[in-house]
């Protein structure tokens, strides 16, 4: 119990509050206390990676004993992983050898690429569903939406005004509405968590 | 002798006046000690100049360096805060101002300042707002925190897309296929992804009752291991231990879209019957959203990304927007003092709004009444934070 609750607990709350001061601190000592924590994140981080790792064979291996019809992909991700990392560590430049620049380069890159190209033909679909005038709100999503598109492309520039004037005044306001409710969420989330009310993300309650 | 001395003073007045030129070094406040804030008379040629060079002497250095410059030379201030010449609370520095003509040559200098040194502050003045922000949060909770012990209820609104998190689960048990729980693609220091795990806790549990299966494919390796302890706690909760597979909750990939492609071909292969996005995303949202959307799952999303929310309400059958994933955990517990801090927030936003609708009656009434420059820059710095 004392190391499952009371010392994570312990240690949120004395951090927490030591970081929110800090923040209203500008001393050098403040600033070298937060650049302590933030090294220590990265470091929790790097070992975080070890477990990540173990996941991630254990996950795939299980999955090619299985030798189900999707166990391929486990077999390329392994080898990919494998091979990308002893490339990277073997080959004679480092991370600059040809090798390990070419895969990412012509390998990584247009994957990467090729699935946030996917986004624009996603989009279409979803405005297809988002622009039905179903009733009266719909149909003024659908009208704001036509004006919005018409006036950014070179055609519509007679539309630019009124645009702007959208963007600027009713879109703005509806975000900033939802802004100032997400930043009080946050603010009242994160003192529920200092304090010790909030205790969900230490798992079984 | 004194009559020399009144001459020469006379001749330097009317050869360019840089005798009369000032220059005040002073410390920018709120600050950790890294910046001097440099202002100088502007000497009467101006017309001939093109630019200002700035100048320090380190202590111990026998030479001036150039820290800076100021290209237009009606402007007589300069704040010396440049990581390539860090300045060092405590140590002294002597700053002097060299013209430049248009020739690029440069004149006689104003003058050397006075050995100044930078000061570290405690207190940062410019987050007053916050501060004062901060405290009325902790107050608020705090009141209501007490309030809720003393079991009078409070009243909560309802939220479709809770209410619709236990149809979701009950339909993936009763299609015998998987719940897809996704937490967002940040790490642990975004408070959504904590918000998040909030709401896995219960959905796990409910998993864990029905005998459902759920998988968690995480992009951050701690989130991940955070997560995987969340849903095996919950499953022991639930007092079933033996159902945990250590796989349903796994890491991923790093890289975004290298995860979108492995999440998105999860939801093609295993067909979840539910799928939960709950966190912060960017731009893989709709991609995962709308091949959830093909798959015929039932969808909850929840984000507290302003840009990401429309397409979440497209594409998902039930969208938490902003503080709605906040107020989740109080919601599904129905905790009297997680509800407490939910009613905290509603007073704060309630105080922000009459703040808002006033300081606008206010501001109304004083640019068509007074128009006054200092009631303005109170009425600013009240909405400054």
């Amino acid at each position: 119990m004392l190391f499952k609750r009371t010392l994570p607990l312990l240690v949120v709350f004395v951090l927490g509050i030591a970081m929110m001061i800090q923040y209203f601190i500008p001393h050098p000592i403040s600033q070298s206390f937060k650049e302590g924590a933030d090294n220590w994140i990265r470091i929790i981080g790097a070992f975080a990676i070890v477990l990540g790792l173990a996941s991630f064979f254990h996950v795939h291996t299980r999955k090619i004993m299985r030798k189900n019809k999707d166990s391929i992909f486990s077999v390329v991700a392994i080898v990919s992983l494998i091979g990308m990392a002893l490339i990277g560590i073997l080959g004679k430049d480092g991370l600059d050898n040809w090798l390990f620049s070419n895969l990412y380069s012509y390998i990584i890159v247009p994957l990467d690429a090729t699935m946030f190209s996917l986004l624009s033909f996603y989009i279409a679909s979803a405005a297809f569903k988002a622009f039905k005038a179903r009733n009266a709100m719909a149909f003024a999503l659908l009208v704001t939406a036509i004006i919005v598109m018409l006036g950014r492309v070179s055609f519509g520039s007679f539309l630019n005004g009124l645009v702007e004037w959208i963007m600027v005044y009713p879109n703005t306001a509806a975000q900033r509405g939802i802004l100032i409710g997400i930043g009080l969420g946050i603010i009242a989330t994160s003192l529920k968590i200092i304090l010790g009310i909030e205790r969900s993300y230490l798992g079984g309650e | 002798m004194k009559f020399l001395t009144l001459f020469g003073i006379l001749f330097l007045i009317i050869q360019g006046g840089s005798l009369y030129s000032e220059i005040v070094v002073e410390d920018v406040p709120n600050d950790a000690g890294e910046a001097l804030m440099i202002t100088w008379d502007l000497p009467d040629d101006v017309g001939n100049i093109s630019m200002y060079r700035i100048y320090r002497l380190d202590p111990g250095a026998e030479d001036y360096i150039l820290v800076g410059k100021v290209e237009n030379p009606n402007v007589n201030v300069f704040v010396d805060h440049d990581p390539r010449y860090p300045l060092h609370a405590g140590t002294e520095f002597v700053y002097k101002i060299v013209p430049v003509d248009f020739s690029q040559n440069e004149v006689e200098s104003l003058g050397t300042s006075l050995a100044v040194s930078p000061v570290a502050q405690l207190f940062n003045f410019n987050k007053v707002n916050s501060l004062i922000a901060t405290l009325f949060v902790f107050a608020a909770l705090i009141f209501f925190l007490n309030y809720a012990k003393t079991g009078k209820g409070l009243f909560i609104r309802k939220i479709a897309g809770l209410d619709a998190l236990d149809e979701a689960v009950g339909r993936a048990t009763e299609m015998g296929k998987p719940v897809l729980y996704v937490p967002g693609l940040s790490t642990m220091s975004d408070v959504a992804t904590i918000a998040s795990i909030n709401i896995l806790g219960p959905v796990a549990k409910k998993v864990a009752e029905y005998e459902t299966k759920i998988l968690v494919p995480n992009r951050d390796p701690i989130v991940y291991t955070i997560v995987h302890e969340v849903v095996k706690e919950s499953y022991l909760e639930a007092g079933r231990p033996d159902a945990f597979d250590t796989d349903q909750v796994f890491f991923v990939s790093q890289q975004q879209f290298a995860f979108v492609a492995a999440v998105n071909g999860l939801m093609m292969r295993e067909k979840p019957a539910t799928n939960l996005f709950l966190g912060m995303f960017w731009a893989e949202s709709l991609l995962m959203a709308e091949t959830g959307n093909i798959t015929g799952a039932i969808q909850i999303a929840g984000t507290d990304s302003v840009t990401q929310l429309p397409f979440f309400i497209t594409a998902c059958d039930y969208t938490l927007i902003g503080e709605e994933l906040y107020a989740a955990s109080a919601y599904l517990s129905r905790d009297p003092i997680l509800v407490g801090s939910v009613k905290a927030q509603d007073l704060e936003k309630a105080i922000i709004l009459f703040l808002m609708i006033a300081c606008s009656i206010i501001s109304l009434i004083a640019v068509l009444a007074f128009n006054t420059y200092a009631f303005n820059q109170v009425i600013s710095a009240i909405f400054s934070f």
